[in-house]
């Protein structure tokens, strides 16, 4: 019974002199660091939301009602605001950012290729308040002044016309909606094109041997190759359009309630949270707000959660096959 | 966790700043007396340089939950504490008055740069949305010179909680019986029309670049930018336009403070009163156990009272009424 504790010491001994056990212990310390801190995360947000939980149960989910003076909450008008702002987004950054992705990684000469890869991710990096300001100066006017009324003018037979109906007050769901799509789609083009980029060369080369044109390679064999990938990148674009703040509070309107036009002003969840959250005066009224956070916590959890794995899943199928 | 956490920051924060024989106070609350706190800090360190306050102006609600929690001396708000709220305090916070302010309406509609009249229902039949033109017949009656067009009302409040919406809610459920049992008063209501803006600027910023749109900003902030503001029907039927005499008058003619120096001042009685204006209060535990901090912070309130109300008029607020500056100062013995 000695011998095997006598035996492994100069084995341990070398493992971690060699640093193989060292590092794995602390590589792995960080790893579950992250866990711990999510886990907490979501520990302290459900800890802190219990008030809240336990009066309006799942009717929180549903109701419209959000009145700080008689105490009474419910979190539709901001899902609703949330999920339509970054569909709307995402209408308009999914085609632009694969289009714009595969023009850098197919078409595009190599050195004008890196140049605008090298713009998409400064523009990546620009802060959303920044965003915000520009839209606030520019996009809400010449939204206020020229497009909204042209949609209403273009929009203006049914069953169209509710969604483009009222005043034109420039900012609204749809002002929001393309902000977070310009916030969106630097991420969108940058995953896409390293999709695009992860197909394997053999695959064109095929493809233009069989006599297909330069577009039709593109088109119906490269694409479908890196779909994956490219929807990994539109959900990663999604979740980032979910839990945009500053910019979004400042465009859209922070109106509590649900309004059938996209041009009415409306709320997202994170919005109302950082207006609210500071000045909460009461228990409750904090608590809701906390609820909302777990709220938008699970849906881009959610959402994060499947672009890993479809980013994962497409990574491997063209590792093995290159 | 948390909560214990952030003390033991600011608390680490202040045996990091201190020297050795000076006397560190922490408050947070209201932004609107904040650049008349900031300089009566300033200059109250000039002449006791043993007495450093650190303000945080982050809000009124802000304000009340951190004096709640512990982590601060004192807080500060333009909406003084409800009983539950006092209820909630391990020890009972004491109100002090400090200054006074108004609220002002202000307006962009091309065609009437200045002299927009308006009375208290039809404000709230604005913000309630039951009045949506500007044409309408309701303002009409009260700027029959004014050539009103033809235009949507743009109705823009404000998004987060803040003491000023306090004020404005009160007011309006003061002026209309449908706003109160509609919509109420609170820092944050569910506000039945209109867009929502953080903050003064927010707001100030939105009326000012969207034509036909009204709003609502402190008094201060709208002479320091330079906005139009417009003139309010008082409870004695006089338009009024909003300075600080007006707003002073009002608190004069109020039925004034109860016993713990709180109470509202909208709509008050008087030709000259401008009907939104309020008090703004210091929150100070009425039990202070270390004697330092006791000394400095009781030091500090007999001279903002007295002396630093001669500050206010050059800040833009307007001083005390004698008569309640004499009971705030009265009420410092009662800081155990």
């Amino acid at each position: 019974m000695a011998t095997p504790a006598a035996d492994l010491r100069p084995k341990y001994k070398k493992a971690l002199i060699g640093g193989d056990e060292l590092a794995k212990a602390f590589t792995f310390l960080f790893a579950a660091l992250i866990l711990v801190v999510t886990v907490l995360l979501v520990l302290e947000l459900w800890r802190t939301s219990s008030p809240a939980k336990e009066k309006f149960g799942f009717g929180f989910l549903t109701s419209q009602l959000w009145n700080p003076v008689t105490d009474e909450y419910g979190a539709l008008p901001f899902i609703y605001g949330t999920v339509l702002t970054s569909f709307l987004a995402l209408l308009i950054a999914v085609p632009l950012g694969v289009g714009a992705a595969i023009y850098l990684s197919e078409l595009a000469l190599p050195r004008v290729s890196n140049a605008l890869t090298f713009l998409v991710e400064l523009l990546a990096a620009v802060p959303s308040v920044i965003f915000g300001l520009l839209a606030i100066f520019t996009l809400v006017p010449a939204m206020r002044d020229y497009v909204q009324p042209a949609l209403q003018k273009i929009f203006s037979f049914q069953p169209l016309a509710p969604f483009f109906d009222g005043p034109t007050f420039g900012v609204g769901y749809l002002t929001a909606g393309i902000i977070l799509a310009v916030m969106t789609f630097p991420f969108i083009i940058s995953v896409s094109r390293e999709a695009l980029m992860a197909v394997p060369r053999e695959q064109r080369e095929a493809a233009l041997a069989l006599g297909a044109t330069k577009w039709e390679s593109t088109w119906q064999i490269v694409l479908p190759y890196a779909k994956l990938g490219i929807l990994g990148s539109v959900f990663l674009g999604l979740a980032r359009a979910l839990g945009e703040t500053m910019a979004v509070t400042m465009v859209i309107g922070n109106s509590e309630a649900i309004h059938q036009s996209i041009i009415s002003p409306g709320y997202t969840i994170a919005a109302v949270i950082a207006n609210n959250f500071a000045e909460a005066s009461g228990k409750m009224f904090t608590s809701a707000l906390v609820e909302l956070g777990l709220v938008l916590f699970a849906l881009t959890m959610l959402i994060n959660g499947f672009a890993q794995l479809m980013i994962v899943l497409t990574t491997k199928k063209g590792a093995a096959k290159s | 966790m948390k909560k214990t956490l952030i003390a033991g920051a600011i608390a680490a924060a202040a045996i990091f700043t201190g020297a050795a024989s000076a006397q560190n106070i922490t408050g947070a609350g209201a932004t609107f007396p904040a650049p008349i706190y900031q300089k009566w800090f300033a200059d109250y360190k000039a002449a006791h340089s043993s007495v450093q306050i650190n303000y945080q102006a982050i809000g009124s609600g802000g304000g009340i939950k951190q004096l709640t929690d512990g982590t601060v001396d004192f807080g500060a708000s333009d909406m003084p504490m409800t009983e539950k709220q006092v209820a909630e305090v391990k020890v009972k916070p004491l109100h002090f008055p400090t200054v006074l302010g108004g609220v002002v309406l202000t307006y962009n509609v091309p065609g009437v740069e200045t002299g927009l009249q308006l009375s208290g229902d039809v404000v709230a039949g604005i913000f309630m949305g039951t009045i949506k033109k500007w044409n309408d017949p309701k303002i009409k009656l009260d700027n029959k010179k004014a050539a009103l067009p033809d235009k949507d009302i743009v109705v823009v409040h404000r998004s987060d909680s803040s003491g000023t919406s306090f004020v404005f809610t009160d007011y309006l459920s003061n002026v209309s019986a449908d706003w109160k049992s509609k919509v109420g008063a609170n820092t944050a209501v569910q506000w039945p029309t209109g867009l929502g803006q953080k903050g003064s600027d927010g707001v100030a910023g939105m009326v000012k670049q969207t034509p036909n749109s009204i709003g609502y900003v402190e008094l201060l902030y709208a002479v320091q930018n330079k906005m139009a503001f417009a003139d309010l029907k008082n409870a004695a039927g006089k338009y009024v336009k909003a300075t600080f005499e007006s707003v002073t008058a009002a608190a004069a003619a109020s039925k004034g403070l109860d016993k713990d120096l709180k109470g509202s001042i909208v709509n008050a009685p008087g030709a000259k009163s401008y009907p939104l204006s309020t008090y703004t209060w210091l929150l100070i535990p009425s039990k202070i156990d270390d004697a330092g901090k006791k000394a400095a912070i009781t030091g500090f309130l007999k001279w903002a009272l007295a002396d630093g109300q001669k500050q206010a008029e050059g800040l833009s607020y307007a001083p005390l009424p004698a008569g309640v500056a004499k009971l705030a100062l009265a009420q410092i013995a009662e800081i155990k």
